[in-house]
């Protein structure tokens, strides 16, 4: 009797295991098969030349290459926001911070990891609410509200890879530079740092990647369909995983369908390469970097 | 002067640890003052157990509630048992190979952009599910707790597989040494010894599920009404939010999806402290 169970058991292992690389294949097959005809430059820039293009001179219509702007800028400042206050965060919570201190800030932190992005995305458009209320007329959801929310949203990510990588030094390492005489910051700049530095920097590329594919947070606050490139941190802005939303609930023609199809694969090759070069620099992922006490 | 220098990074060290982790109460903070007008009549339990209709006054959250706990019940309810089953692959059963493919395409799995599982679910899954039972429009509870379970599934085999990686090495040997086969010393040591580990990414798996919007938003089809069945259309709190964006700040309709908002908050926080509550203890009575 046991026996048949245990065969059972291990039947439904391999199915399950089949099943789960069956459908991520088909659903990544299916997503090229149907979008692959449109991959080349008329997607991204439509109409018009590159060259006018990149150098914004003209507009595109029909293409690509504003939302793949926008999607950019993005990461430039959420990331800029984020990882100042990030490395300090997690510098300070290996290094400096009491165990009082610490256990607290970690549960503040796990709790702000666990937060739904929407939510992130409903306090951003808020705060763009409120400053509009009390401060400026001017003020509406803008790639600057945006990037901001944006920043709280990784932020948790970027606290936790320094954090880990920072704690998981060996007690030798840690010893070494004190004991000929150099400082704690001293010690934590020229030693600890560069040491864990390769788990940082994964950190961030993971952040990068929850950036570029975010979607709930920028739709609250200031992403739109049709924008062009922005003109200034605080206009609106186009955006990948925006753009493709849109299409697959507005599309009008086959053809605005087939550029769904075309950024969407353009999303997924982003961020499986942002992916890829995270594991490339630290072997270890940090999804058991959150949760730790 | 080198003192100074340091207790001043030190300072600014502190500094930005406060202003992160202060951010964590801003958003609850906001949340709150911005729904405090419903609050404040006594009406926010009311609203968890009021019907939505507009037209008549009433702004209850409570069929949202409902569409959100069902989808991420049910999502996790798949992808349970598919992830328990991808674990035990890749930690004991299967041979070599196939587990690090395996395991390459989990840690592929978590770079995949949820809108993405929500295009191709609506072009994929929604029509198969509406030839499959001839019913609706193929946008339905069941349409998107599947898409949920293969999103949530690779956050639970990963922590799976780490803590089974965690029983203690000695155990295993003690069960090659009785000539135990593989499933056996699965079933009856490392499942026995992981089981909070189990449910700790199970929880975790739930938190991913209940706050996700995009596949939902997708694929749910976003009636309000409480699902009666599968088959039913639905919408979440976080589809909520995402579609009444009314440009009127002062409706009531507007203020609601602050109270959407705060439960969403709550849940996960539970989430948060049930998975830290349950850390602690697998600590402490860790062999």
């Amino acid at each position: 009797m046991n026996r048949i169970f245990e065969k059972l058991l291990l039947c439904f292992a391999w199915a399950s295991g089949i099943v789960l690389v069956g459908s991520i294949a088909y659903i990544v097959g299916y997503l090229i098969f149907r979008g692959f005809e449109t991959l080349n430059l008329t997607l991204i820039f439509g109409d018009t030349k590159p060259v006018d293009a990149l150098l914004l001179k003209r507009q595109v219509f029909e293409g690509l290459f504003p939302a793949i702007i926008g999607t950019f800028l993005l990461i430039l400042l959420s990331v800029g926001w984020s990882v100042p206050v990030g490395l300090g965060s997690g510098i300070y919570l290996a290094e400096y911070a009491g165990k009082k201190v610490k256990r607290t800030l970690n549960l503040f932190f796990d709790i702000l990891s666990g937060i739904p992005s929407i939510v992130v995305g409903l306090f951003g458009f808020s705060v763009a609410l409120f400053l509009h209320k009390h401060y400026s007329e001017n003020i509406y959801p803008c790639l600057l509200i945006s990037s901001l929310s944006l920043a709280v949203l990784v932020l948790p990510y970027i606290v936790r890879t320094t954090q880990v990588s920072l704690e998981n030094l060996s007690p030798e390492m840690r010893l070494t530079a004190p004991a000929l005489g150099a400082t704690k910051l001293q010690n934590i700049f020229y030693v600890l740092i560069p040491k864990s530095l390769s788990g940082i920097v994964s950190g961030v590329i993971l952040a990068i990647g929850r950036c570029a594919e975010d979607t709930a947070v920028i739709m609250l606050t200031g992403v739109v369909a049709t924008a062009g490139v922005p003109r200034s941190i605080f206009s609106n802005y186009e955006a990948l995983p925006f753009y493709i939303y849109y299409i697959s609930a507005q599309y009008s023609d086959p053809q605005e369908l087939l550029r769904g199809y075309g950024a969407a694969i353009i999303l997924l090759t982003l961020c499986v390469i942002l992916l890829f070069c995270a594991f490339v620099i630290k072997k270890q992922l940090a999804y058991h970097v959150l949760y730790r006490i | 002067m080198i003192r100074i220098y340091e207790k001043l990074i030190e300072k600014l060290l502190l500094f930005s640890a406060a202003v992160s982790a202060s951010v964590t109460i801003l958003i609850f903070g906001f949340l709150v003052i911005l729904g405090l007008p419903i609050i404040k009549g006594g009406h926010f339990f009311h609203l968890l157990t009021e019907p939505w209709s507009p037209y008549d006054g009433m702004y209850g959250i409570y069929p949202m509630v409902i569409g959100t706990l069902s989808i991420a019940f049910l999502g996790v309810l798949f992808g349970f048992p598919l992830s328990l089953g991808c674990a035990s692959l890749i930690s004991v059963l299967g041979p070599k190979p196939v587990r690090r493919f395996l395991k390459k395409v989990v840690q592929l799995m978590t770079g995949i952009p949820t809108v993405i599982y929500g295009f191709v679910g609506i072009f994929l899954l929604v029509p198969f599910i509406r030839e499959l039972f001839q019913e609706g429009s193929g946008m339905c509870v069941l349409s998107a707790s599947l898409m949920l379970a293969v999103l949530v599934s690779p956050t639970m085999i990963l922590f799976f597989i780490d803590s089974f990686d965690q029983v203690p090495k000695s155990y295993l040997d003690a069960v090659d040494s009785i000539g135990g086969s593989r499933i056996q010393k699965f079933l009856y040591v490392i499942l026995p010894c992981a089981w909070k580990g189990v449910l700790t990414g199970l929880i975790l798996g739930l938190g991913r599920a209940l706050g996700d919007t995009l596949i939902v938003l997708m694929i749910a089809g976003n009636t309000v009404q409480v699902p009666g069945s599968v088959m039913d259309s639905a919408r979440s709190l976080t589809s909520q939010i995402a579609l009444v964006m009314a440009a009127d700040y002062e409706s009531p309709e507007f203020k609601s999806i602050f109270t959407c908002g705060i439960v969403l908050y709550l849940f996960t926080t539970i989430v948060v402290i049930g998975v830290r509550t349950l850390a602690m203890t697998r600590r402490r009575s860790r062999p």
